[in-house]
């Protein structure tokens, strides 16, 4: 018990405090409030201060991150919105919190149901994140969201998001998650060209 | 090839020695998909016993109870295993389901306490020769026993997910809604919440039997002063109380009171198909959530008799050996909060767990609640980067940042006297009341899953099992560093060897096919042995879920740890135990 062990360990922190401050001389002050500042923080090299200035400074989210998720709409040339959902139902059957709800169409003539959402709400304060509906959507119709920033005044009134709030435009969904995207639409050519080339031989 | 008949032989030789053993009141169980034995209830402490005693199943893990409302009988499952390794037995006692009643196996194995009152509470088996059994996670006003198959939980809509209400019906209501919660709450027959004096206290308070023996010993007369700690209290991790019985700062008896976190998670898993279940996983132990879903995928994939790829069995591996150091690097920042060594270690640690959390981001798309696992294989593969930033932390940065806290801590004198000789549990009371994880081989007791009953692919990893001998709170410090070392050890070999290829067995699949059986899937998760019991009828949600938690089951030795240490370390203790309330309360 002479007290080394005590004094050694203070030498870890003294260090670690010196790192702080010569990590900010290097940077010449750009490491706070710049992204390449905040990835450095991020990676495996980070010496000094880690922390994000949140919400001045923000972490950039990976790909793959989800939050809450949110429904695609492509636009054809004639400028008509149309939903890649179906009204399949797979999404509200894989929930885990059954957190979807889905009113399906029915065509007034025949009353028989047609493959478009009348109505698709999600209530977001039940919605646990787990990303299945997107996993599972056979359409790619819905995907998860990247933004997280929710927060509300009123939650019963607010938290359950329509369809209309739901909706974004394809173009949305390739900025957010461009490799997913990419790796789909190439799956769907192919499929297409399968298709094509199906309809040929016969 | 002569491995396997060797098991083979020395399996069916034990089972024949086990029938020999007791042929009147034994019998195999011969439902298809099962295991194991059924014992007459009347005889169960005895064959209880000889299995401990004779055939060396000294340590039991898990047990539990099934409600099989169609054959009316509940059944309690019982998995004992050898403290020097080696696959476990199962037996099961019944009883019918009107005054279930079931001899009570505290007497043999002190581990069996908190579960059976769980199994009271929940599924209203009585044990008979129980020494304390109240309930453990309901409160008194509730009414009934919640994992009975004919009780409905308020809100009730149908038996299992998913809800036709929600599609095709589509009706756009919250059912609380329509349904308020005030016209829903049941009390028990002459409960009435106005005049209701919480006699709780005043039980537990006579179950630290403290009247008999004030001031016994000493010349000195002292009084006996109660002390709780918690429920609120940061010192106690979450809502989580513990009552001591002092004699001056000498702990005599020490209870542990929770539940205030219980929302029935199995009950919820018993509405849920089998993949739904998968992301309630993440939410016990929320500081491991890969290790949850590992072990719920081992035991589902055992019914299903399907197998991951190789690609997906290292990502498995990857996965819960980074869990596990991003675990044990919290635990030990918080076990020095708990020291007063306030705040720096935590953020110390916290900054590499930080670096593995980005690492489960990116691969799963969420820090903590990963939902990771698919039966048969994982959700992703590794997204661009990921590897190279996997190799960089596990080959360089983090055994340097290990060496730096070690460095930082471990010789600290104040550390050493505030932990060393304290809470000690010796390795005859470790396995006696079913200590898992670190805190069992913080006490001399060499078993660890990994290497015990490999699962998955450790069998290909060379590592060390930790182990410590003094089994006080230092040793369950020091543990941790051993273990996130031998983590270490086993990414960079995994990190190296992961091969490419696939990462799901077959397609994936949102409605499962799981025949008709049970399965006991156990991980050496981060906290100790998390087996997750599964029963399926071959409908689309499991019959039986039961989560065997490790911070819940390590509660039992809180006591014989804390006993006969002053109250100032009770905190530690409790702190070195590292319980997480999500898991413990479920």
């Amino acid at each position: 018990m002479d007290g080394m062990g005590i004094i050694k360990g203070m030498g870890v922190t003294l260090k670690r405090f010196v790192e702080t401050y010569l990590d900010d001389i290097r940077w010449l002050g750009k490491r706070y409030y710049t992204s390449e500042g905040i990835a450095h923080r991020m990676s495996t090299e980070t010496r000094g201060i880690f922390t994000i200035q949140y919400p001045e400074e923000k972490l950039p989210v990976p790909e793959e991150f989800r939050f809450v998720p949110f429904l695609i709409y492509e636009t054809d040339e004639n400028g008509q919105n149309k939903d890649r959902c179906t009204s399949c139902g797979i999404c509200a059957k894989v929930c885990p919190p059954q957190c979807i709800w889905i009113v399906r169409t029915n065509d007034p003539s025949t009353g028989r149901p047609i493959p478009e959402p009348a109505e698709f709400y999600i209530d977001v304060d039940i919605c646990m994140n787990c990303g299945f509906c997107a996993e599972y959507c056979p359409f790619d119709a819905i995907k998860m969201d990247h933004d997280y920033e929710l927060s509300v005044y009123n939650r019963h009134k607010s938290n359950i998001f329509d369809k209309e709030k739901l909706s974004k435009p394809v173009s949305y969904y390739a900025s957010i998650r461009p490799a997913n995207y990419a790796r789909e639409e190439a799956a769907r050519l192919e499929a297409e060209a399968a298709k094509a080339a199906r309809k040929a031989a016969k | 090839m002569s491995e396997q008949t060797l098991v083979q032989e020395d399996v069916t030789a034990k089972s024949d020695a086990i029938l020999a053993r007791f042929p009147q009141f034994i019998a195999l169980d011969e439902r298809k998909g099962y295991e194991g034995y059924i014992v007459q209830a009347d005889h169960l402490v005895e064959v209880a016993t000889a299995l401990r005693d004779e055939f060396g199943y000294d340590y039991l893990t898990s047990l539990t109870g099934v409600d099989y409302l169609p054959d009316d009988f509940m059944e309690v499952v019982y998995h004992l295993y050898r403290s020097t390794g080696g696959s476990g037995l199962v037996i099961k006692a019944r009883s019918p389901r009107q005054e279930s009643s079931i001899p009570s196996l505290v007497p043999v194995y002190p581990g069996a306490e908190f579960q059976e009152r769980e199994a009271w509470d929940l599924l209203g088996i009585r044990f008979e020769g129980h020494p304390d059994l109240r309930r453990i996670l309901m409160w008194e006003g509730f009414n009934g026993h919640p994992l009975r198959k004919d009780w409905q939980e308020p809100f009730f809509e149908e038996e299992g997910k998913p809800f036709k209400s929600r599609w095709p019906d589509g009706n756009v209501y919250r059912i609380e809604d329509k349904n308020p919660f005030t016209n829903n709450v049941d009390y028990p027959a002459g409960f009435d919440p106005e005049t209701w004096v919480p006699e709780k206290d005043a039980a537990l308070y006579a179950g630290l039997g403290l009247i008999e023996k004030p001031g016994e010993g000493s010349g000195l007369r002292t009084d006996q002063v109660i002390v709780n700690l918690g429920p609120q209290h940061p010192s106690t991790h979450g809502v989580f109380r513990m009552v001591a019985a002092l004699d001056g700062e000498t702990i005599l008896a020490l209870k542990p009171v929770m539940g205030y976190l219980h929302r029935n998670h199995e009950k919820i898993a018993e509405r849920n198909t089998f993949l739904q279940n998968m992301p309630f996983t993440d939410r016990l132990d929320y500081f491991s959530s890969m290790s949850n879903n590992f072990g719920y995928a081992l035991a589902v994939e055992k019914l299903m008799g399907v197998k991951p790829p190789d690609r997906a069995e290292y990502l498995r591996v990857i996965m819960a050996e980074f869990t596990r150091i991003s675990n044990h690097l919290a635990a030990i920042g918080f076990f020095l909060n708990d020291l007063g060594a306030y705040f720096t270690p935590v953020l110390y640690a916290f900054e590499e767990r930080e670096l593995i959390l980005d690492i489960f981001e990116a691969v799963s798309g969420s820090r903590m609640m990963c939902n990771y696992f698919r039966f048969g294989g994982v959700a992703r593969d590794l997204p661009e980067g990921v590897y190279e930033k996997i190799r960089k932390l596990v080959d360089d940065r983090l055994p340097r940042k290990i060496d730096e806290l070690d460095l930082y801590l471990v010789k600290n004198e104040i550390i050493r006297s505030r932990g060393e000789g304290v809470g000690v549990l010796t390795p005859q009371q470790a396995i006696a009341y079913s200590a898992v994880g670190p805190v069992l081989r913080a006490s001399g007791v060499p078993y660890d899953i990994r290497r015990a009953d490999p699962y998955s692919i450790y069998d290909r990893f060379e590592f060390d099992v930790a182990v410590r001998y003094h089994g006080d709170i230092y040793d369950r410090f020091l543990i941790r560093l051993d273990e996130i070392r031998q983590s270490l050890r086993i990414l960079q070999q995994a990190a190296r060897a992961i091969p490419e290829g696939s990462i799901q067995e077959g397609k994936p699949q949102y409605q499962v096919r799981v025949p008709a059986g049970e399965a006991y899937g156990r991980v050496e998760g981060p906290k100790g042995e998390l087996g997750f019991y599964v029963v399926s009828n071959g409908k689309a949600n499991p019959w039986r879920y039961h989560v065997r938690a490790p911070s819940f089951i390590n509660l039992t030795a809180l006591e014989p740890m804390a006993v006969g240490n002053k109250i100032a370390d009770a905190v530690a203790i409790l702190g070195s135990i590292d319980i997480v309330l999500g898991e413990t309360d479920r």
